[in-house]
């Protein structure tokens, strides 16, 4: 378990550490520079060389990687150069709105599919199963943004149910800020119900044809016991996986939606900051997004030890 | 969107989870083998084959020029004219939902097309060599996979300017073949040390026959089924990303920037039929490519967890 766990950690910090160089080199090696957007663009060469040297970026790149990783070592992730904010400031302002956002609409997504997918995998190809599958190819077919403008649409601006835009922290109270992420979170949630309700039909239909399961049967156990207690643990691993990938990746992943209700969340300062070439704000969430992705996934992997000890000893 | 992606990620990660391996048994899963595909899947490719037809030869087709701009006729429904009807600037909207999907089909099609050639070489050679080759392309794979796609995409999308199809086709590309050659590598792993590759070997057939002769034929409807998921969601990826004004520049017409015309300026409300017509071409575009993957993993009884 130790050894395993352990293994799992150093392939983290490999992985980890790619990440930094890839989101390092990624916004330097391409062209252009900050200078054009603090600047201006009629400034004089002088003025911006001038700059560049302030900034450290006319150094070789290799110093430059050293002299921002020794920091975030620190803890220090930088200052941007266009707002002057710290950089690990503007995440920490940004990423309780991801993680609202994901932990709300992971949870609709999980309500509504589990118990949809228990049901449905209960008797194959019956009725509700055939409508359940089916409407999952039609919210794997709706994009994101198509779901967010009707949603915006019909309950924000024809029944004025819900704010359309913004975002408005917990500092104004419970019910106005879960009011701002609800619509989000539904356009969200859509997709992630699909995959889900997927994943975990196929495996519990897989597993509900296996011997202990007839077993359970013979005993004269209920069925809801049996769902719950046989068949829905070792039919959660690709669940799980799925929610792992899905969470990790809803940290940029977001974007479109954050874009579309305002919410500033990662996704969207991530995309002002690219536009304006905000080196270090860029680098800074880059790697705070990817470690959140990695972190996830080690995460789930750890859980799939506990949901079957046979993983431990692998 | 990004979720959708996962679909294909989460399916591969199962597999990708080595220590699971050897679990996962195949429970005795009552497969329906039909002899065929079915029907669903010809209608499906019916229908994609049919747009992309008119994609292909759109200039060839008596329609409007996509970007000609007819004041007599703007925000008008369905007519005889115009048999989608026209937009707030009187362009037509048939027109310009097909000139479009010549964005949506180059860039799904194209890019994974790219993707599914080098992920596909390298994941038989990296499955059936195994060794050094195996673990230096794993870790890279694994590397690239880490490291979040769009994250990428948007970057150098923001960098790379200005925006031409060729190059969001070989970004799109780029990002996909990590996940193709995990796909085709665990597959080929599947087949590496079974008897007829065994046999070949013994026969003194050479790697590349092995490769191609023995595994390539096993391997491609794993690939194919994945594949067509990949095009879905880089075509629903390529959506978004024109909707928020990062795809192809304008006036290039693309399904997702029409949708954005469509939803900007209050004509949501005024004529809603803009950001309709290509909200419903994506949506059967993408059904009727998952109908299909759906089909041939069922057909060829690529389950999720062999992968």
């Amino acid at each position: 378990m130790t050894r395993y766990i352990g293994a799992r950690v150093v392939q983290l910090i490999v992985i980890i550490f790619f990440i930094s160089v890839v989101a390092f080199l990624l916004v330097h090696l391409l062209p252009g520079d900050p200078t054009v957007s603090i600047l201006g663009p009629n400034d004089t060469v002088q003025a911006r060389a001038e700059l560049l040297r302030q900034l450290g970026l006319n150094k070789p790149l290799p110093v430059q990687y050293w002299t921002w990783i020794s920091n975030v070592f620190h803890g220090n992730l930088g200052i941007s150069f266009l707002t002057h904010q710290t950089v690990s400031n503007a995440i920490g302002v940004a990423f309780p709105i991801d993680l609202e956002l994901i932990i709300v609409s992971q949870l609709m997504a999980f309500l509504v599919s589990v118990p949809l997918a228990l049901a449905a995998a209960l008797r194959p190809n019956a009725i509700l199963d055939r409508v359940a599958t089916t409407s999952t190819y039609g919210m794997l077919a709706i994009p994101t943004f198509v779901v967010a403008v009707v949603l915006v649409l019909v309950v924000a601006v024809k029944i004025h149910l819900f704010p359309a835009t913004g975002y408005n922290p917990i500092a104004q109270g419970i019910g106005p800020n879960l009011r701002s992420v609800l619509l989000p979170s539904i356009s969200l949630a859509l997709g992630s119900v699909a995959i889900y309700y997927r994943l975990l039909r196929a495996d519990l239909i897989a597993t509900l044809q296996e011997d202990f399961i007839t077993m359970a049967r013979a005993k004269g156990l209920s069925t809801r016991y049996i769902m719950l207690r046989h068949a829905l643990r070792p039919s959660s691993f690709a669940l799980l996986a799925g929610a792992g990938l899905s969470i990790g990746s809803l940290f940029t992943g977001a974007f479109v939606v954050e874009l579309l209700f305002q919410l500033p969340g990662i996704g969207f300062q991530l995309i002002a900051a690219i536009n304006s070439r905000d080196y270090l704000v860029v680098q800074g969430m880059a790697l705070v997004a990817a470690i959140a992705y990695v972190v996830i996934n080690f995460g789930v992997d750890v859980l799939f030890t506990f949901l079957d000890p046979r993983v431990r000893r692998g | 969107m990004a979720e959708i992606g996962t679909v294909a990620g989460a399916v591969e990660h199962a597999r990708g989870f080595e220590s699971l391996q050897g679990l996962a048994e195949p429970a005795p899963v009552v497969v329906e083998h039909r002899s065929g595909l079915g029907a669903v899947f010809w209608i499906c490719f019916a229908w994609v084959a049919l747009m992309m037809l008119l994609a292909i030869f759109a200039s060839l087709l008596p329609l409007t020029n996509p970007d000609y701009q007819n004041y007599a006729v703007v925000n008008t429904g369905p007519s005889l004219h115009h048999l989608l009807g026209t937009d707030d600037l009187g362009r037509d909207l048939l027109s310009r939902i097909i000139f479009g999907s010549r964005v949506s089909f180059v860039i799904g099609f194209a890019s994974v097309g790219i993707a599914l050639l080098c992920g596909g070489a390298l994941g038989l050679l990296a499955g059936y060599r195994g060794g050094w080759t195996d673990n230096i392309l794993n870790a890279g794979s694994l590397v690239i996979l880490a490291f979040p796609a769009l994250l990428a995409i948007l970057v150098i999308e923001a960098f790379w300017l200005p925006r031409t199809l060729l190059k969001l086709t070989i970004i799109f590309a780029v990002a996909g073949t990590p996940s193709l050659f995990r796909v085709i590598r665990a597959t080929t792993l599947s087949f590496a040390n079974r008897e007829f590759v065994v046999a070949a070997r013994t026969m003194g057939a050479t790697t590349w026959r092995i490769l191609f002769r023995e595994l390539l034929p096993n391997v491609v409807p794993a690939a194919v089924s994945f594949a067509l998921i990949g095009v879905a969601v880089a075509i629903i990826l390529e959506g978004s990303l024109a909707f928020l004004g990062l795809s192809v520049s304008l006036p290039t017409a693309s399904l997702g920037n029409i949708i954005n015309e469509g939803v900007t300026n209050n004509l949501l409300q005024v004529n809603p039929i803009i950001a309709l017509w290509p909200s419903i071409y994506i949506f059967l575009l993408l059904v009727a490519l998952n109908l299909m993957a759906d089909r041939l993993r069922s057909r060829f009884d690529v389950r999720a967890g062999n992968l």
